[in-house]
Protein backbone atom coordinates (compact mmCIF):
# COMPACT_ATOMS: atom_id res chain seq x y z
CA UNK A 1 0.00 0.00 0.00
CA UNK A 2 1.25 3.60 -0.59
CA UNK A 3 2.47 5.87 2.32
CA UNK A 4 -0.13 8.66 0.74
CA UNK A 5 -3.24 6.08 1.29
CA UNK A 6 -2.29 5.81 4.90
CA UNK A 7 -1.84 9.54 5.13
CA UNK A 8 -5.17 10.16 3.65
CA UNK A 9 -6.82 7.17 5.95
CA UNK A 10 -5.26 9.04 8.87
CA UNK A 11 -6.55 12.35 7.63
CA UNK A 12 -10.03 11.08 7.40
CA UNK A 13 -10.35 9.21 11.01
CA UNK A 14 -9.60 12.43 12.13
CA UNK A 15 -11.78 14.77 10.22
CA UNK A 16 -14.49 12.30 11.14
CA UNK A 17 -13.49 12.99 15.01
CA UNK A 18 -13.19 16.64 14.34
CA UNK A 19 -16.78 16.41 13.07
CA UNK A 20 -18.41 14.29 15.39
CA UNK A 21 -16.53 16.61 18.40
CA UNK A 22 -17.90 19.95 16.69
CA UNK A 23 -21.27 18.74 16.87
CA UNK A 24 -21.30 17.68 20.65
CA UNK A 25 -21.26 13.86 20.23
CA UNK A 26 -19.26 12.07 23.08
CA UNK A 27 -16.71 9.51 21.67
CA UNK A 28 -16.97 6.21 23.46
CA UNK A 29 -15.04 2.72 23.48
CA UNK A 30 -17.13 -0.49 24.22
CA UNK A 31 -15.27 -4.14 24.53
CA UNK A 32 -14.38 -5.61 21.46
CA UNK A 33 -14.73 -8.87 23.04
CA UNK A 34 -18.27 -9.68 24.18
CA UNK A 35 -20.61 -12.41 25.30
CA UNK A 36 -22.99 -12.01 22.80
CA UNK A 37 -23.19 -10.16 18.98
CA UNK A 38 -27.00 -9.47 17.72
CA UNK A 39 -27.84 -13.03 16.01
CA UNK A 40 -28.11 -11.94 12.55
CA UNK A 41 -28.82 -14.67 9.29
CA UNK A 42 -25.82 -14.21 7.41
CA UNK A 43 -23.11 -12.94 9.82
CA UNK A 44 -21.16 -14.72 11.37
CA UNK A 45 -18.89 -13.96 14.18
CA UNK A 46 -15.44 -14.80 15.02
CA UNK A 47 -15.52 -16.90 18.08
CA UNK A 48 -12.55 -16.22 20.97
CA UNK A 49 -14.52 -19.05 23.34
CA UNK A 50 -16.68 -18.20 25.58
CA UNK A 51 -17.19 -14.92 23.99
CA UNK A 52 -17.04 -13.68 20.78
CA UNK A 53 -15.02 -10.59 18.90
CA UNK A 54 -18.07 -7.74 18.30
CA UNK A 55 -19.25 -7.68 14.10
CA UNK A 56 -20.54 -4.14 15.40
CA UNK A 57 -20.47 -2.12 18.51
CA UNK A 58 -23.93 -1.66 18.23
CA UNK A 59 -25.54 -3.18 21.16
CA UNK A 60 -23.17 -1.38 23.92
CA UNK A 61 -23.78 1.65 22.42
CA UNK A 62 -27.38 1.29 22.41
CA UNK A 63 -26.91 0.25 26.37
CA UNK A 64 -25.23 3.49 26.41
CA UNK A 65 -28.19 5.64 24.99
CA UNK A 66 -30.13 3.17 27.83
CA UNK A 67 -27.86 4.93 29.83
CA UNK A 68 -28.56 8.85 29.00
CA UNK A 69 -26.06 9.55 26.60
CA UNK A 70 -27.86 11.37 23.53
CA UNK A 71 -25.21 11.74 21.45
CA UNK A 72 -22.22 8.88 20.61
CA UNK A 73 -19.86 7.79 18.14
CA UNK A 74 -16.89 5.12 18.14
CA UNK A 75 -14.41 4.10 15.29
CA UNK A 76 -14.23 0.59 16.21
CA UNK A 77 -12.54 -2.75 14.54
CA UNK A 78 -15.08 -5.13 13.84
CA UNK A 79 -14.97 -8.60 12.86
CA UNK A 80 -16.94 -10.85 10.43
CA UNK A 81 -15.99 -14.69 9.27
CA UNK A 82 -15.17 -15.69 5.62
CA UNK A 83 -16.08 -11.95 4.31
CA UNK A 84 -13.28 -11.08 2.02
CA UNK A 85 -13.69 -9.77 -1.39
CA UNK A 86 -12.27 -6.69 -3.16
CA UNK A 87 -14.84 -4.68 -0.56
CA UNK A 88 -14.42 -6.88 2.20
CA UNK A 89 -12.08 -7.75 4.92
CA UNK A 90 -12.53 -9.98 8.07
CA UNK A 91 -10.79 -7.63 10.25
CA UNK A 92 -12.39 -3.87 9.17
CA UNK A 93 -13.10 -0.64 10.95
CA UNK A 94 -16.59 0.86 11.24
CA UNK A 95 -17.96 4.27 12.43
CA UNK A 96 -21.03 4.09 14.42
CA UNK A 97 -22.85 6.78 15.52
CA UNK A 98 -26.21 6.99 17.71
CA UNK A 99 -28.90 10.33 18.46
CA UNK A 100 -31.66 9.86 20.83
CA UNK A 101 -33.38 12.69 19.33
CA UNK A 102 -34.22 11.65 15.97
CA UNK A 103 -35.24 8.79 13.28
CA UNK A 104 -33.45 7.62 10.24
CA UNK A 105 -34.19 10.93 8.43
CA UNK A 106 -31.83 12.61 10.89
CA UNK A 107 -29.06 10.28 10.10
CA UNK A 108 -29.46 10.96 6.22
CA UNK A 109 -29.07 14.92 7.33
CA UNK A 110 -26.11 13.61 9.35
CA UNK A 111 -24.45 11.79 6.43
CA UNK A 112 -24.53 14.71 3.98
CA UNK A 113 -22.71 17.19 6.52
CA UNK A 114 -20.37 14.05 7.19
CA UNK A 115 -18.55 13.53 3.57
CA UNK A 116 -18.89 17.12 2.89
CA UNK A 117 -17.09 17.86 5.74
CA UNK A 118 -14.35 14.98 5.23
CA UNK A 119 -14.23 16.19 1.43
CA UNK A 120 -13.67 19.51 2.09
CA UNK A 121 -11.05 18.54 4.84
CA UNK A 122 -9.63 15.84 3.23
CA UNK A 123 -10.10 16.76 -0.41
CA UNK A 124 -9.06 20.05 -0.79
CA UNK A 125 -8.40 19.90 -4.29
CA UNK A 126 -10.82 17.88 -5.72
CA UNK A 127 -13.82 17.96 -3.22
CA UNK A 128 -15.02 15.00 -4.65
CA UNK A 129 -15.29 10.94 -4.34
CA UNK A 130 -14.60 7.97 -7.24
CA UNK A 131 -15.28 5.08 -7.78
CA UNK A 132 -15.06 2.57 -10.71
CA UNK A 133 -13.92 5.56 -12.96
CA UNK A 134 -17.05 7.46 -11.78
CA UNK A 135 -17.12 10.64 -9.18
CA UNK A 136 -19.34 11.68 -6.96
CA UNK A 137 -19.99 14.92 -6.07
CA UNK A 138 -21.12 15.53 -2.10
CA UNK A 139 -21.89 18.98 -2.88
CA UNK A 140 -24.72 18.02 -5.64
CA UNK A 141 -27.99 16.92 -4.82
CA UNK A 142 -28.17 13.55 -2.96
CA UNK A 143 -30.76 11.07 -3.99
CA UNK A 144 -33.82 9.31 -2.48
CA UNK A 145 -35.25 6.16 -3.65
CA UNK A 146 -37.06 3.39 -1.52
CA UNK A 147 -35.70 -0.58 -2.03
CA UNK A 148 -39.64 -1.08 -3.71
CA UNK A 149 -39.07 1.75 -6.39
CA UNK A 150 -35.66 0.77 -7.41
CA UNK A 151 -36.66 -2.67 -7.98
CA UNK A 152 -39.36 -1.75 -10.23
CA UNK A 153 -37.74 0.70 -11.59
CA UNK A 154 -34.11 -1.34 -12.56
CA UNK A 155 -35.20 -4.63 -12.60
CA UNK A 156 -39.11 -4.50 -13.33
CA UNK A 157 -39.88 -6.55 -10.53
CA UNK A 158 -41.13 -6.35 -7.14
CA UNK A 159 -38.64 -6.69 -4.34
CA UNK A 160 -41.36 -8.81 -2.86
CA UNK A 161 -41.44 -11.01 -5.34
CA UNK A 162 -37.57 -11.56 -5.52
CA UNK A 163 -37.30 -12.05 -1.79
CA UNK A 164 -39.78 -14.86 -2.17
CA UNK A 165 -37.56 -17.00 -4.85
CA UNK A 166 -34.47 -16.21 -3.34
CA UNK A 167 -32.94 -13.55 -6.23
CA UNK A 168 -32.97 -10.02 -3.66
CA UNK A 169 -29.03 -10.81 -3.23
CA UNK A 170 -28.75 -11.25 -7.06
CA UNK A 171 -31.13 -8.78 -8.32
CA UNK A 172 -29.75 -6.05 -6.01
CA UNK A 173 -25.90 -6.38 -6.70
CA UNK A 174 -26.23 -7.09 -10.48
CA UNK A 175 -28.86 -4.62 -11.47
CA UNK A 176 -29.70 -2.47 -8.56
CA UNK A 177 -26.27 -1.27 -7.40
CA UNK A 178 -24.71 -0.88 -10.85
CA UNK A 179 -27.50 1.25 -11.66
CA UNK A 180 -26.89 3.34 -8.93
CA UNK A 181 -23.18 3.45 -9.81
CA UNK A 182 -24.30 5.67 -12.22
CA UNK A 183 -25.73 8.80 -10.26
CA UNK A 184 -23.34 11.40 -9.83
CA UNK A 185 -24.26 11.92 -6.46
CA UNK A 186 -24.71 10.24 -3.18
CA UNK A 187 -27.64 7.96 -3.38
CA UNK A 188 -30.36 7.16 -0.06
CA UNK A 189 -31.93 3.19 -0.60
CA UNK A 190 -34.58 3.97 1.94
CA UNK A 191 -37.30 1.85 3.48
CA UNK A 192 -36.14 -1.64 3.21
CA UNK A 193 -39.10 -4.71 3.53
CA UNK A 194 -39.81 -5.49 7.05
CA UNK A 195 -38.15 -8.85 5.98
CA UNK A 196 -35.14 -7.30 6.06
CA UNK A 197 -35.09 -4.88 9.06
CA UNK A 198 -33.05 -6.02 11.36
CA UNK A 199 -33.15 -4.13 14.65
CA UNK A 200 -35.14 -1.48 12.89
CA UNK A 201 -37.88 -0.03 13.47
CA UNK A 202 -41.23 -0.77 11.53
CA UNK A 203 -43.17 2.19 9.39
CA UNK A 204 -46.03 3.11 11.79
CA UNK A 205 -48.39 4.22 8.98
CA UNK A 206 -46.57 1.13 6.52
CA UNK A 207 -45.72 -1.53 9.18
CA UNK A 208 -44.48 -4.12 5.79
CA UNK A 209 -41.68 -1.56 5.78
CA UNK A 210 -38.52 -0.76 8.00
CA UNK A 211 -37.12 2.61 8.86
CA UNK A 212 -34.23 1.35 6.90
CA UNK A 213 -31.65 2.69 4.74
CA UNK A 214 -28.32 2.24 3.05
CA UNK A 215 -25.91 4.87 1.69
CA UNK A 216 -24.15 4.18 -1.86
CA UNK A 217 -21.45 6.17 -3.44
CA UNK A 218 -20.92 4.94 -7.28
CA UNK A 219 -22.15 1.92 -6.49
CA UNK A 220 -20.30 0.95 -3.00
CA UNK A 221 -22.58 0.65 -0.27
CA UNK A 222 -21.09 2.98 2.36
CA UNK A 223 -23.51 2.91 5.29
CA UNK A 224 -26.63 1.41 6.92
CA UNK A 225 -28.93 3.02 9.26
CA UNK A 226 -32.34 3.07 10.60
CA UNK A 227 -34.63 4.07 12.99
CA UNK A 228 -34.36 1.92 16.09
CA UNK A 229 -36.30 -1.07 17.46
CA UNK A 230 -36.78 -0.24 21.58
CA UNK A 231 -39.41 -3.12 22.17
CA UNK A 232 -37.55 -6.08 23.83
CA UNK A 233 -40.32 -8.57 22.41
CA UNK A 234 -40.38 -7.38 19.15
CA UNK A 235 -36.21 -7.75 18.90
CA UNK A 236 -36.43 -11.41 20.57
CA UNK A 237 -38.45 -12.79 17.92
CA UNK A 238 -36.71 -11.20 15.26
CA UNK A 239 -33.28 -12.79 17.08
CA UNK A 240 -35.16 -16.05 17.28
CA UNK A 241 -36.28 -15.95 13.26
CA UNK A 242 -32.83 -15.13 12.51
CA UNK A 243 -31.61 -18.06 14.54
CA UNK A 244 -33.42 -20.73 13.11
CA UNK A 245 -32.78 -19.61 9.39
CA UNK A 246 -28.90 -19.63 10.43
CA UNK A 247 -30.24 -23.50 11.73
CA UNK A 248 -31.89 -24.24 7.92
CA UNK A 249 -28.75 -22.72 6.37
CA UNK A 250 -26.51 -25.06 8.45
CA UNK A 251 -25.32 -22.47 10.87
CA UNK A 252 -25.48 -22.65 14.05
CA UNK A 253 -27.65 -20.57 16.04
CA UNK A 254 -25.95 -17.96 18.09
CA UNK A 255 -26.65 -16.96 22.08
CA UNK A 256 -29.12 -14.31 22.67
CA UNK A 257 -27.34 -10.90 23.78
CA UNK A 258 -29.70 -11.14 27.26
CA UNK A 259 -28.53 -8.20 29.00
CA UNK A 260 -29.27 -5.71 25.84
CA UNK A 261 -32.47 -7.19 25.48
CA UNK A 262 -33.15 -6.46 29.67
CA UNK A 263 -32.52 -3.11 29.08
CA UNK A 264 -33.90 -2.46 25.73
CA UNK A 265 -37.24 -1.44 26.61
CA UNK A 266 -35.73 1.82 28.46
CA UNK A 267 -34.25 2.93 25.48
CA UNK A 268 -35.45 6.58 24.69
CA UNK A 269 -36.49 6.29 20.53
CA UNK A 270 -33.35 6.70 18.59
CA UNK A 271 -31.79 5.76 15.22
CA UNK A 272 -28.08 4.64 14.70
CA UNK A 273 -26.16 3.87 11.94
CA UNK A 274 -23.11 2.25 10.72
CA UNK A 275 -20.52 3.62 8.07
CA UNK A 276 -17.87 1.59 7.15
CA UNK A 277 -14.13 3.60 7.50
CA UNK A 278 -11.74 1.81 5.32
CA UNK A 279 -14.67 2.32 2.03
CA UNK A 280 -14.98 5.45 2.77
CA UNK A 281 -10.94 6.10 2.06
CA UNK A 282 -11.86 3.94 -0.58
CA UNK A 283 -13.97 6.49 -2.27
CA UNK A 284 -11.68 9.22 -0.96
CA UNK A 285 -8.79 7.28 -2.71
CA UNK A 286 -10.73 6.16 -6.14
CA UNK A 287 -9.48 2.72 -4.98
CA UNK A 288 -10.79 -0.61 -6.47
CA UNK A 289 -9.92 -2.34 -3.72
CA UNK A 290 -9.84 -2.31 -0.13
CA UNK A 291 -6.88 -4.03 0.10
CA UNK A 292 -5.04 -0.44 -0.88
CA UNK A 293 -6.19 1.23 2.36
CA UNK A 294 -5.25 -0.76 5.11
CA UNK A 295 -1.85 -0.95 6.55
CA UNK A 296 -2.13 -4.49 6.41
CA UNK A 297 -4.70 -7.06 4.39
CA UNK A 298 -4.77 -10.96 6.34
CA UNK A 299 -2.68 -12.49 4.04
CA UNK A 300 0.15 -10.01 4.51
CA UNK A 301 0.11 -10.66 8.30
CA UNK B 1 -13.25 -31.61 -0.63
CA UNK B 2 -13.27 -27.34 -1.12
CA UNK B 3 -15.96 -24.93 0.26
CA UNK B 4 -16.85 -21.47 -0.92
CA UNK B 5 -14.34 -20.38 1.62
CA UNK B 6 -11.55 -21.44 -0.78
CA UNK B 7 -12.55 -20.02 -3.72
CA UNK B 8 -9.52 -17.99 -5.30
CA UNK B 9 -8.11 -17.52 -8.91
CA UNK B 10 -6.54 -20.37 -10.10
CA UNK B 11 -8.72 -23.36 -8.11
CA UNK B 12 -9.21 -26.25 -9.66
CA UNK B 13 -12.64 -28.17 -9.41
CA UNK B 14 -14.67 -30.69 -10.29
CA UNK B 15 -18.51 -29.73 -12.17
CA UNK B 16 -20.44 -31.55 -14.05
CA UNK B 17 -18.22 -34.62 -14.06
CA UNK B 18 -15.72 -32.20 -15.75
CA UNK B 19 -12.57 -30.20 -14.20
CA UNK B 20 -12.62 -26.29 -14.32
CA UNK B 21 -9.95 -23.68 -13.64
CA UNK B 22 -11.36 -20.74 -11.44
CA UNK B 23 -10.00 -17.41 -14.06
CA UNK B 24 -11.79 -15.01 -11.55
CA UNK B 25 -13.45 -14.62 -8.44
CA UNK B 26 -15.23 -12.09 -6.67
CA UNK B 27 -16.90 -11.51 -2.93
CA UNK B 28 -20.30 -9.71 -2.85
CA UNK B 29 -22.62 -8.97 0.25
CA UNK B 30 -25.03 -7.04 0.05
CA UNK B 31 -25.81 -5.15 3.30
CA UNK B 32 -27.92 -7.46 5.64
CA UNK B 33 -28.05 -9.97 3.13
CA UNK B 34 -26.31 -13.71 1.65
CA UNK B 35 -22.94 -13.69 0.77
CA UNK B 36 -22.64 -14.35 -3.56
CA UNK B 37 -19.58 -16.08 -4.46
CA UNK B 38 -19.19 -15.03 -7.87
CA UNK B 39 -17.00 -17.31 -10.39
CA UNK B 40 -16.05 -17.31 -13.99
CA UNK B 41 -14.32 -20.76 -14.26
CA UNK B 42 -12.60 -22.41 -17.95
CA UNK B 43 -13.60 -25.82 -18.70
CA UNK B 44 -9.66 -27.79 -18.94
CA UNK B 45 -11.25 -30.13 -21.39
CA UNK B 46 -12.99 -27.72 -23.95
CA UNK B 47 -12.12 -24.18 -22.92
CA UNK B 48 -15.30 -22.68 -22.97
CA UNK B 49 -16.16 -20.15 -19.71
CA UNK B 50 -18.69 -20.52 -17.30
CA UNK B 51 -20.17 -17.33 -14.87
CA UNK B 52 -21.45 -19.05 -11.78
CA UNK B 53 -22.45 -17.82 -8.42
CA UNK B 54 -22.49 -20.04 -4.95
CA UNK B 55 -23.90 -18.94 -1.87
CA UNK B 56 -22.52 -20.35 1.73
CA UNK B 57 -22.33 -23.91 1.97
CA UNK B 58 -22.00 -24.97 -1.35
CA UNK B 59 -19.25 -27.46 -1.65
CA UNK B 60 -16.93 -28.59 -4.66
CA UNK B 61 -15.19 -31.62 -5.18
CA UNK B 62 -11.47 -30.54 -6.26
CA UNK B 63 -10.50 -32.01 -9.93
CA UNK B 64 -8.06 -34.83 -9.56
CA UNK B 65 -5.39 -33.95 -12.08
CA UNK B 66 -2.05 -35.57 -12.84
CA UNK B 67 0.44 -35.02 -14.84
CA UNK B 68 1.65 -38.58 -15.98
CA UNK B 69 5.13 -39.11 -18.69
CA UNK B 70 3.95 -40.95 -21.59
CA UNK B 71 5.28 -42.11 -25.05
CA UNK B 72 3.15 -41.46 -28.16
CA UNK B 73 2.43 -44.97 -29.84
CA UNK B 74 0.14 -44.75 -33.12
CA UNK B 75 -2.65 -43.51 -34.28
CA UNK B 76 -6.01 -45.33 -35.28
CA UNK B 77 -8.58 -42.98 -37.11
CA UNK B 78 -8.70 -40.01 -34.46
CA UNK B 79 -7.64 -41.86 -31.59
CA UNK B 80 -3.98 -41.92 -30.31
CA UNK B 81 -2.54 -44.14 -28.21
CA UNK B 82 -0.13 -43.32 -25.55
CA UNK B 83 1.73 -45.35 -23.11
CA UNK B 84 2.67 -44.99 -19.49
CA UNK B 85 6.50 -45.03 -18.87
CA UNK B 86 5.96 -46.35 -15.09
CA UNK B 87 3.15 -48.68 -15.68
CA UNK B 88 3.14 -49.89 -19.29
CA UNK B 89 -0.43 -48.97 -19.29
CA UNK B 90 -1.96 -47.38 -22.28
CA UNK B 91 -4.61 -44.00 -23.00
CA UNK B 92 -6.27 -43.09 -25.71
CA UNK B 93 -7.24 -40.00 -26.94
CA UNK B 94 -9.34 -37.91 -29.34
CA UNK B 95 -7.66 -35.68 -31.98
CA UNK B 96 -10.64 -33.16 -30.78
CA UNK B 97 -8.90 -33.34 -27.54
CA UNK B 98 -5.48 -33.17 -28.48
CA UNK B 99 -6.09 -29.86 -30.45
CA UNK B 100 -2.72 -28.29 -32.50
CA UNK B 101 -0.32 -30.80 -30.01
CA UNK B 102 -1.58 -33.87 -33.24
CA UNK B 103 0.58 -31.68 -35.45
CA UNK B 104 3.77 -32.50 -33.59
CA UNK B 105 3.18 -36.36 -32.47
CA UNK B 106 5.81 -38.49 -33.84
CA UNK B 107 6.13 -42.23 -32.72
CA UNK B 108 7.99 -42.58 -29.61
CA UNK B 109 7.99 -38.68 -28.52
CA UNK B 110 8.15 -38.69 -24.53
CA UNK B 111 5.26 -36.29 -23.39
CA UNK B 112 3.02 -35.19 -20.45
CA UNK B 113 -0.26 -36.29 -20.49
CA UNK B 114 -2.55 -34.44 -18.17
CA UNK B 115 -4.74 -36.94 -16.27
CA UNK B 116 -8.43 -36.35 -15.08
CA UNK B 117 -9.13 -38.88 -13.25
CA UNK B 118 -9.06 -42.11 -15.73
CA UNK B 119 -9.38 -39.37 -18.81
CA UNK B 120 -6.63 -38.03 -20.53
CA UNK B 121 -7.22 -34.15 -21.13
CA UNK B 122 -4.25 -32.69 -22.70
CA UNK B 123 -0.66 -33.33 -23.46
CA UNK B 124 2.28 -31.15 -22.53
CA UNK B 125 4.95 -30.92 -25.37
CA UNK B 126 8.68 -30.43 -25.43
CA UNK B 127 9.18 -26.68 -26.61
CA UNK B 128 11.07 -27.67 -29.85
CA UNK B 129 10.46 -30.98 -32.26
CA UNK B 130 12.32 -32.41 -34.77
CA UNK B 131 10.71 -33.08 -37.65
CA UNK B 132 11.35 -34.36 -41.18
CA UNK B 133 10.01 -31.84 -44.29
CA UNK B 134 8.12 -34.72 -46.72
CA UNK B 135 7.09 -31.99 -49.17
CA UNK B 136 8.65 -28.83 -50.30
CA UNK B 137 8.85 -26.67 -53.12
CA UNK B 138 12.25 -26.30 -54.85
CA UNK B 139 14.08 -23.03 -54.04
CA UNK B 140 14.32 -21.23 -57.08
CA UNK B 141 17.93 -20.27 -57.13
CA UNK B 142 17.56 -16.97 -59.11
CA UNK B 143 15.18 -15.76 -56.44
CA UNK B 144 17.00 -13.26 -54.32
CA UNK B 145 14.41 -12.02 -51.82
CA UNK B 146 15.60 -13.68 -49.11
CA UNK B 147 13.28 -13.13 -46.40
CA UNK B 148 10.25 -14.96 -48.42
CA UNK B 149 9.32 -18.60 -47.00
CA UNK B 150 7.38 -21.09 -48.54
CA UNK B 151 4.92 -23.81 -47.43
CA UNK B 152 6.09 -26.59 -46.47
CA UNK B 153 4.62 -30.43 -45.17
CA UNK B 154 6.65 -32.45 -42.55
CA UNK B 155 6.19 -36.25 -41.70
CA UNK B 156 3.19 -35.63 -39.66
CA UNK B 157 1.37 -33.87 -41.79
CA UNK B 158 1.17 -30.30 -40.77
CA UNK B 159 2.05 -27.70 -42.91
CA UNK B 160 3.70 -24.77 -42.06
CA UNK B 161 5.77 -21.78 -43.57
CA UNK B 162 10.21 -22.62 -43.93
CA UNK B 163 13.05 -20.68 -45.69
CA UNK B 164 13.30 -21.13 -49.13
CA UNK B 165 16.71 -23.04 -49.10
CA UNK B 166 14.99 -25.80 -47.34
CA UNK B 167 14.25 -29.23 -49.36
CA UNK B 168 12.48 -32.34 -49.06
CA UNK B 169 14.12 -34.88 -46.63
CA UNK B 170 15.94 -32.33 -44.25
CA UNK B 171 15.15 -32.14 -40.91
CA UNK B 172 14.20 -28.90 -38.96
CA UNK B 173 13.20 -28.08 -35.38
CA UNK B 174 9.44 -26.77 -34.70
CA UNK B 175 8.75 -24.98 -31.88
CA UNK B 176 5.55 -26.10 -30.65
CA UNK B 177 4.51 -23.38 -28.70
CA UNK B 178 3.54 -21.19 -31.90
CA UNK B 179 3.81 -23.91 -34.02
CA UNK B 180 6.49 -21.70 -36.73
CA UNK B 181 9.84 -23.12 -38.20
CA UNK B 182 12.76 -22.40 -35.45
CA UNK B 183 16.05 -23.91 -37.68
CA UNK B 184 17.69 -26.63 -39.39
CA UNK B 185 19.38 -29.66 -38.47
CA UNK B 186 22.12 -29.34 -39.85
CA UNK B 187 23.88 -33.31 -40.49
Amino acid sequence: MHSDALWLRAHIIKSIRDFFWMRGFLEVETPLLIPANAPEEYIDPILALPWQLQTSPELCMKRLLCRGHKHIFQISHCWRADERGLRHLSEFTMLEWYRADGDYNNLMADCEDLLKHVATACLANSPVYSHKGFIIDPFSSWIKISVQEAFLKYSNTSVWECLEKGLYEDVLTTIIEPELGRYPSPVFLTDYPAELAALSRLKPDHPELAERFELYLGGLELANGFSELNDSLEQRRRFDEANVVRINFGRSALPLPERFLDELDRMPPAAGIALGVDRLVMLAAGAVSIDEVVAFTTEQL
Amino acid sequence: MYTVADLKKGLKITLDGDPYLVVAFDFVKPGKGQALYRTKMRNMINGTLLDRTYRSGETFDSANLEEREMEYLYKEGTHYTFMDQANYEQVVMEEETLGDAKNFLLENLKVDVMMFGEKPIGVSLPNFVNLRVTEAEQWAKGDTSGNDTKPATVETGYVLRVPPFIEEGELIVIDTRNGEYSTRVKG
